[in-house]
């Protein structure tokens, strides 16, 4: 068990090109922090870093406050899961979880080497495949062999690169669960880089969003996503995707390509050192058709406006309708770097509405639909700055995040005994 | 493949078969005839078999000079090859996973080493080897050999350690290995299959060389069997020495043929299979 601590990382190459920058995570005994961004942000490289893979250029990588930036890989006794799973092929399943006790010579005796290897394979559902070759694994087998080679050793902390992007969708959400269920029921300190959002939200109890190598905000899954500090973030968690909406302020009104909306309560008097152009972040859940609102105390606090929907995706349980406006040109350049951040090609003049799946309301037709203004977003087109953030809202989901892993890692250690 | 793209290539097969197994059942077949059978004429099959070619390379008179010859072709070869495979093995690594100044500069200097015309050292090294004295000696013949040898199992090697997945080591290395212990215990394992390609190809080009071994050797101190062949004469002046040199010529050919039946399986390298994803 044990904490890490990164201060003021910095991984330059060769080139003078810095990988991370600048980068510093408070990593407390026994939480799971995620380390999320598109690909290329340095989520990886900075794992490396703590691993010892990889040099640091500057500042400090510390274990149990311990400076370990000078030390060896396995002198740093952390275990870790590889994309690939890097499990060695010559080797059985029993001695590739037995690899890392045999390599610590005269530590453990053949006895304890086989109680600890039997408990492993036993708490990872490997008994049946002990003597087999990793080569006529499964997918998901493979990565509960690496696992089991992660955890057999008392480990100080377990990181985790990309250990699901090679598994099909459906094993990839049971993967997750266990994932999940084996680090609340260890306690250990855990690092997990995906690209991933949905692994993200799920497993972390606090998830660092990186972009190019700079550490945007770090929160809990929930003030990530309901308090993004700026439109990377925003645009980055959640899916489908928050709506960006280019806005004209006129004092109390927003003109955007939809119609006018009102300046919501929460906004005012944020925008002002701001110029006349915003851009507006609204998630698709805040919109709804006006009918469905429009007897409930909801009706007053949004706004209505009249759209023709282009098409809509019935799925079930849910339903999205897409409205397409002419883009401004003034913060076009800005939405389309913003969308090839996020691993896209350009951001598309649509807005994407959720609807009630019951909703009659089909592509082509005119509808009114209502937004939720006071879950409504505004961001500086320059900066990129979320304005209309509540700090104390976020921290305080971020407090209730961390007591909830607490209390349910107190609930599973009292399950076990 | 259809029945017709079957048949053709079944053809084709016995065609590269025929064009490369008949002069060595030629040889074999020679290796049984007497001596009177070769005087003008002849055919394929012996017609009086006789065993008389193998008991004089080995009890009869050609035997003072094939004996030590294949003493020094075994024991030249299997250092030679040894110490290449060791070499290459070190070399390679470095090359597939470090990355200093110069590493282009040396893949291309063995290349072109390995392209440059035999012959034409010979004459130059026979000149050094006399003066430093190491003319005539196996150390005078294994140096050469690694010069031939070394540029292609770098080669070789290279190629196969680049296809070992670098996770592997860095996981064996997180695990609490040395980097020293990651390559004994990871990547030497997985290497197994490239290393014994390259040391069979290494250990037929130092078996089969004759320029260096008829050039810098006089006597049976260090003279491999390629060269001692040369030197094999008939009973009488008047008669072919073509019997005793089919013999001893298929008696050099069974380690290659011993080595290669019993490597086939490590040769085929399949090893890496199940590491990643695949």
């Amino acid at each position: 068990m044990a904490s890490i601590t990164m201060n003021n990382i910095v991984k330059k190459y060769d080139d003078g090109f810095p990988a991370v920058n600048d980068v510093s995570i408070d990593v407390a005994d026994g939480e799971f922090l995620i380390l999320v961004g598109p690909s290329g942000c340095g989520k990886s490289t900075l794992l490396r870093m703590v691993v010892g893979l990889e040099d640091i250029t500057s500042g400090d990588l510390l274990i149990d406050g311990q400076r370990v930036n000078e030390k060896e890989p396995r002198q740093r006794n952390l275990s870790m899961v590889f994309q690939n799973y890097a499990l060695y092929p010559f080797l059985t399943v029993y001695e590739n979880i037995a690899f890392p006790l045999r390599l610590a010579k005269g530590k453990f005796s053949d006895q304890e080497i086989d109680q600890k290897v039997r408990v492993a394979s036993d708490l990872l559902d490997l008994n049946d495949h002990l003597e087999r070759k990793p080569g006529n694994l499964s997918g998901g087998q493979r990565q509960r062999v690496a696992m089991g080679r992660a955890i057999v050793r008392d480990a100080d902390a377990f990181l985790f690169d990309e250990p699901l992007s090679n598994l099909d969708a459906k094993l990839r959400g049971q993967m997750r669960t266990e994932i999940a269920q084996l680090q609340r029921r260890l306690g250990i300190t855990s690092i997990y880089v995906t690209h991933d959002q949905t692994e993200a939200m799920t497993l972390g109890d606090r998830v660092a969003v990186l972009k190019k190598g700079r550490l945007q905000q770090i929160a809990s899954p929930r003030e990530l996503y309901e308090q993004p500090a700026n439109l990377f973030v925003a645009g980055f968690i959640g899916a489908p995707s928050m709506n960006f909406l280019p806005a004209r302020r006129d004092g109390d009104v927003f003109h955007t390509p939809i119609g006018d909306i009102p300046v919501p309560e929460h906004a005012q008097g944020k925008l002002d050192k701001s110029g006349d152009l915003l851009i507006l972040g609204v998630r698709p859940e805040h919109f709804a058709d006006a009918k469905d609102v429009q007897d409930s105390p909801w009706a007053s606090r949004g706004a209505t406006f009249d759209a023709e929907l282009t098409h809509t995706e019935w799925l079930g349980n849910q339903q999205y309708g897409y409205v397409r406006y002419e883009q401004d040109q003034d913060v076009k350049a800005k939405l389309d770097e913003l969308a090839k951040d996020l691993d896209a090609d350009e951001m598309p003049a649509q807005v994407v509405v959720e609807l009630d799946a019951s909703s009659r309301i089909r592509g082509g037709s005119q509808a009114t639909l209502w937004v939720n203004t006071r879950k409504m977003h505004v961001f500086d087109p320059e900066s990129g700055i979320n304005l209309t953030r509540d700090e104390e809202a976020g921290a305080e989901l971020t407090r209730e995040a961390n007591e909830e892993r607490k209390a349910e890692i107190e609930r599973l250690k009292t399950q076990d005994v | 493949m259809s029945t017709k793209q079957k048949i053709g290539w079944a053809i084709a097969l016995v065609v590269v078969l025929i064009w490369s197994l008949f002069p060595v059942l030629s040889i074999l077949m020679n290796s049984f005839k007497p001596a009177s059978e070769f005087a003008g004429g002849g055919t394929l099959v012996p017609k009086t078999f006789t065993l008389e070619n193998y008991e004089m390379i080995f009890t009869g008179g050609a035997r003072d000079l094939f004996l030590p010859a294949l003493r020094n072709s075994i024991g030249i070869t299997l250092i030679a090859t040894a110490v290449a495979v060791v070499l290459a093995t070190l070399c390679a690594y470095a090359i597939a996973r470090l990355d200093f100044p110069g590493k282009r500069i040396i893949l291309i200097t063995a290349l072109a080493v390995s392209m440059f015309p035999v012959v034409s050292i010979v004459t130059p090294l026979f000149n050094v080897w006399r003066q430093i004295g190491l003319y005539d000696t196996w150390l005078g013949l294994i140096l050469p050999y690694l010069s031939l040898t070394l540029p292609i199992s770098i080669w070789t090697l290279a190629a196969f350690f680049q296809q070992i997945p670098w996770d592997l080591e860095r996981a064996a290395q997180v695990d609490g290995a040395t980097s020293f212990q990651a390559f004994r215990k990871v990547i030497v394992p997985l290497a197994a299959p490239g290393v014994f390609t390259t040391a069979i190809i290494a250990f037929f080009i130092a078996w089969n060389d004759f320029v260096f071994g008829i050039g810098l050797t006089s006597t049976g101190a260090a003279r491999p069997v390629p060269a001692a062949l040369a030197f094999f004469t008939g009973a009488s002046q008047f008669e072919d020495p073509a019997g005793a040199i089919s013999a001893a010529a298929i008696v050099v050919t069974i380690p290659v043929v011993i080595l290669v039946l019993a490597f086939q399986r490590q040769i085929v390298a399949g090893l890496t299979q199940g590491a990643v994803k695949g």
